[in-house]
């Protein structure tokens, strides 16, 4: 079967299994609607291995193909294809999203079971599996658009899934409109390219603009820029990050899926896929440089404060999402996909664990009441193991790997970018230190009053249930979490999934180990072929002391977490004290929450409210609407005083009509 | 006299029986002035027709005293209807049909 | 001589008109009526259009007038003020008075403009010469024959115009039970039963008047 054919099932699978659970949602028994959804994910993944195996057996330089299904319109210079590209990235990024959305497809199985959404969730998820594959897949900036745009609104529904908690609907709608900005960009940007090179496809464009483009022409610049800003919302990087934490509001399985392992690298496949295009724009380039690192260490020390679980793994992977971008815009772009498939696993992992302690603590989240679970979830502990020392760099985890290839590349790159290497390996070192102090706050210390039932055999339920974020009370109908939650101990599709994963955040380093073997970089080839920045490295003694490093950086990262949050927990708490600006600053999420509230919200409502009050009230409601309505009004009084019912004046008329006539005949001679 | 005259007549009384029709109240005296318009107006054709020397205007006079007196059968017999009524005989009090 | 009777008869009608606008009790009125009726016979009379005239007196004042007679005795006519009568109370006051006044000025004015502009010397002739006879212009005989052969059609229709008029004065003049008097048992014409509650009068459609 044809490559692009193999594409096309990949697409088929998820939209199918969208479309049977959503239109038959009412007449599917039990669990059969996730059953379908996993199925359908599973397929597509096969399919996917299916793209790979053919994609291989061309030739090397033949290895980026076209398919077009349809031809929407060709129109005022627009040619819009519904037409992907299947070429190594995209093949790469399918298998990535099919392979760990299966996997979480079969965890949320038995997460939301009994939940009253249970279809609905499914057919969201499955739809989001579509989008994301529709916009890897793309072949020209406009399905990008529309996969982008579907994405964004995938997410939307999944966030407020249980769309009785306002918070929830809160989180999605602010999630929404933080990601309509960068939609905007990215559809700007692309007009900003469309001018020069007048085609939409993929291929036409990156063949055009090194002959379109000379080098710091401002449009490029401009463009590139603007793609940016799709990619910096998407990927939620400063300053457009503000919706990923409150996006935990959605269910576990959601923020596994969406906000660790595929929307969120949307934005990095974004770069690398228009690399070409960023090449002719260095200045776009160190911009994006710059973001990644910034974002990298901004997030590494909120995550250092902050209590909610979910919070501290979502500030976790902004942060590990900073090394893509980074990756990326500095040329490190197999690196970068590296580091994304790696960050796929064991981010997917820690959250799959999150949901399983959470259910332990019956839906509390935060890590201030949660402690000495080791006991009593030995396989979610060890999960958060394996995925902890995969995230802070430790050999032979995945992490380690990626992450130093990616600062290797930056600090080849020379002049100043050896700051960002020093950046990076700051973030690691925190990195570090965060995740193990999550790890040992929950795990380690006295058993709370929930490990010591779940010890005793009985899993903990609240007798209220509360919205974890604030308190409030609610119950537990449909748009609320149903009364059922598990831990992954008693749930064998929770332990299949988070095995796999497992098992990737070990092993998945091995496919590029320096030295060894460069898998990854040789798979990629075909399509970064024609960049100047793709050459492997060469430097070996920096590329030694690199790894060193990163591996005593994080070893002393654990240390110091297990001295503090094991040994001696006055020590946080004296510095807390000493150190009460810098915490605050950091508990706080540096303020950019309050900030963007100044800048853009309140002028806006303020904008908003005069155009209520003012324009629309008293312009087109009184003058436009009323004026209107009034001259008619009046017309047809005036018409209407006519017919008074006096006789008298009926006849007063008629004589002037009388004399009208004569007087008109009286003229005619 | 010569027929001007008689057609100087005829516009007086014609006109003041316009005016009576505007000015009076009582349905009564509005329906005389109404024949008085008639008359007027068959003044007019009388005169014409002697103008001309054939009788077409003197038929037609005829024939407008025969739809005078119907008019006058019938708007006599709407006001006695009213004033069977108990309704006020007062032009301006009859208007329902407004607005 | 015809020119002295001229003027009398004239003068007559327009004071029978002016009695008819201004007289208060619309019994005077009718009785100028009368006055101006004959002295417009008369001016037939001088027109030489005989019939006309005796037709005149004999239906218009002899029939029609004593039907105004009956009609005004009957309803009592309520005497306007004179002073109501010329300002004119009510919203159709002093300024309908001044517009009619106005308004019918105007029509006479233009009125004599056309008798007194071009056409003055197609009436500046006496009309025909008289010349008696059986069958002369003016005569019954005259007139006969002509309704009869030429105006055939209009003598019918006129005809038939009557005696709708009578029947449907009839009708009107028909006194109806329980429409007036509405407090004991209404009792139901046919009319009720083919029209639709509310319609009607517009009173009647609003409820304010049964």
């Amino acid at each position: 079967m044809a490559t692009t054919t193999w594409g096309w099932l990949v697409l088929l699978f998820p939209l199918l299994g969208t479309l049977i659970i959503a239109f038959g949602y009412r007449r599917l028994p039990g669990n059969w609607a996730g059953i379908i959804g996993t199925a359908a994910i599973g397929l597509a993944f096969v399919a996917a291995l299916g793209a790979l195996i053919s994609l291989q057996g061309h030739a090397s330089d033949h290895r980026e193909l076209t398919s077009s299904l349809w031809n929407y319109a060709n129109t005022v210079g627009v040619n819009a294809e519904v037409s992907i590209l299947v070429d190594p990235l995209s093949v790469f990024m399918i298998l990535i999203v099919s392979g760990i959305s299966s996997m979480i497809h079969l965890y949320s199985i038995s997460y939301l079971e009994e939940d009253r959404g249970f279809a609905r969730y499914f057919a969201y998820l499955n739809f989001f599996v579509f989008s994301m594959l529709l916009l890897v897949l793309a072949g020209n900036f406009l399905l990008l658009i529309v996969g982008w745009a579907f994405v964004g609104a995938a997410s939307y529904l999944l966030i407020s899934f249980w769309y009785r908690r306002t918070t929830a609907t809160r989180a999605g709608i602010k999630a929404f409109v933080v990601n309509v900005v960068g939609d905007a960009g990215l559809v700007l940007g692309t007009y900003f390219i469309f001018k020069h090179t007048h085609t939409l496809d993929f291929q036409g464009t990156f063949a055009a603009a090194p002959h379109v483009f000379h080098t710091v022409e401002a449009d490029i610049v401009a463009g590139c820029l603007l793609l940016l800003v799709g990619a910096i919302a998407k990927s939620a990087q400063i300053p457009l990050h503000t919706w990923l934490p409150d996006a935990m509001e959605g269910p576990t399985p959601v923020s596994a899926l969406i906000h660790a392992a595929t929307m969120v690298t949307a934005g990095v496949y974004l770069i690398a896929r228009m690399h070409v295009l960023f090449e002719l724009a260095p200045a776009a380039q160190d911009t994006g440089a710059v973001i990644g690192a910034s974002t990298l260490l901004i997030a590494a020390t909120i995550a250092l404060t902050q209590t909610d679980i979910k919070r501290v793994i979502a500030y976790s992977t902004m942060s590990q999402i900073g090394y893509m971008i980074m990756g990326e815009s500095v040329g490190a772009y197999a690196a970068g996909m590296f580091h994304l498939m790696t960050h796929a696993f064991f981010k997917a992992l820690l959250f799959m664990g999150a949901g399983s302690i959470i259910g332990a603590m019956g839906g509390e989240q935060s890590l201030q009441k949660m402690g000495g679970f080791r006991k009593a979830l030995p396989f979610t502990f060890a999960c958060f193991i394996i995925g902890g020392l995969a995230l802070s760099g430790i050999p032979p985890f995945s992490g380690f790997f990626s992450k130093d290839e990616i600062l290797l590349v930056t600090a080849e790159r020379g002049g100043w970018h050896w700051i960002l290497y020093v950046m990076g390996y700051i973030g690691a070192f925190l990195t570090a230190i965060y995740t193990f102090r999550m790890i040992f706050r929950a795990f380690y210390g006295d058993p709370v009053a929930e490990a010591q039932e779940l010890e005793a055999g009985h899993l903990h339920h609240a007798e209220v249930p509360r919205n974890p974020a604030n308190g409030e009370v609610e119950d537990t109908d449909v748009g609320f979490p149903g009364p059922h939650h598990t831990v992954a101990e008693r749930a064998l599709p929770m332990r299949v999934a988070m095995s796999v994963l497992a098992v990737g955040a070990i092993g998945a380093g091995l496919v590029q180990i320096p030295e060894v073997d460069s898998v990854i970089t040789n798979f990629l080839h075909p399509t970064f072929a024609g960049s100047p920045l793709y050459e492997p490295h060469t430097r070996d003694g920096l590329l030694i002391f690199g790894l060193c490093l990163g591996t005593a950086l994080g070893l002393t990262g654990i240390a110091i977490a297990y001295r503090i949050w094991v040994k001696q927990p006055s020590i946080a708490v004296r510095a807390r004290e000493r150190f009460a600006p810098l915490y605050e600053l950091s508990h706080n999420k540096w303020y950019f929450d309050e900030l963007i509230d100044y800048i853009v919200v309140r002028p806006a409502a303020a904008a908003g409210k005069f155009a209520q009050g003012t324009f629309e009230r008293v312009f087109v409601q009184d003058t436009l609407i009323g004026g209107s309505t009034g001259i008619v009004r009046a017309g047809s009084a005036a018409v209407r005083a006519v017919q008074s019912g006096f006789v008298r004046y009926y006849a007063a008329l008629l004589v002037l009509g009388v004399t009208g006539v004569a007087f008109y005949f009286l003229l005619q001679t | 006299m010569t027929i001007g005259w008689y057609l100087a007549v005829s516009a007086i009384v014609f006109c003041l029986g316009a005016a009576g029709v505007m000015v009076r109240r009582n349905p009564l005296v509005v329906l005389l002035c109404l024949e008085l318009m008639l008359n007027g107006a068959n003044l007019a054709l009388v005169a014409f027709s002697r103008m001309w020397g054939n009788g077409d205007g003197q038929i037609l006079a005829l024939v407008v005293m025969t739809v005078a007196a119907c008019e006058v059968c019938i708007g006599l017999g709407m006001i006695v209807a009213i004033h069977r009524r108990r309704l006020p005989i007062d032009v301006d009090e009859l208007r329902e049909l407004q607005g | 001589m015809s020119a002295i009777l001229f003027f009398i008869a004239g003068f007559g009608a327009i004071a029978g008109a002016v009695g008819v606008v201004m007289l208060r009790d619309p019994f005077y009125a009718v009785l100028a009526l009368v006055g101006h009726l004959l002295s417009l016979a008369v001016l037939f009379l001088l027109l030489r259009a005989e019939f006309v005239a005796a037709v005149q007196v004999v239906v218009y004042a002899g029939a029609v007038m004593v039907l105004y007679v009956f009609v005004v005795a009957y309803i009592g006519g309520r005497e306007e003020p004179l002073g109501e009568l010329l300002r004119g109370r009510g919203p159709a006051g002093a300024q309908l008075r001044l517009g009619a006044a106005i308004l019918s000025g105007a029509l006479l004015v233009e009125l004599l403009i056309a008798l007194l502009g071009t056409g003055l010397k197609a009436i500046g002739g006496y009309g025909a010469a008289y010349a008696p006879g059986p069958r002369t212009f003016g005569t019954p005989a005259y007139i006969g024959q002509l309704l009869l052969t030429r105006f055939l059609l209009v003598f019918e229709a006129a005809s038939f115009l009557l005696t709708i008029a009578a029947v449907g004065a009839v009708v009107l003049a028909r006194r109806r039970g329980g429409i007036a008097e509405d407090v004991d048992g209404r009792k139901l014409t046919p009319l009720d039963l083919i029209r639709p509650q509310g319609t009607g009068t517009m009173a009647e459609g609003v409820g304010a008047r049964k």
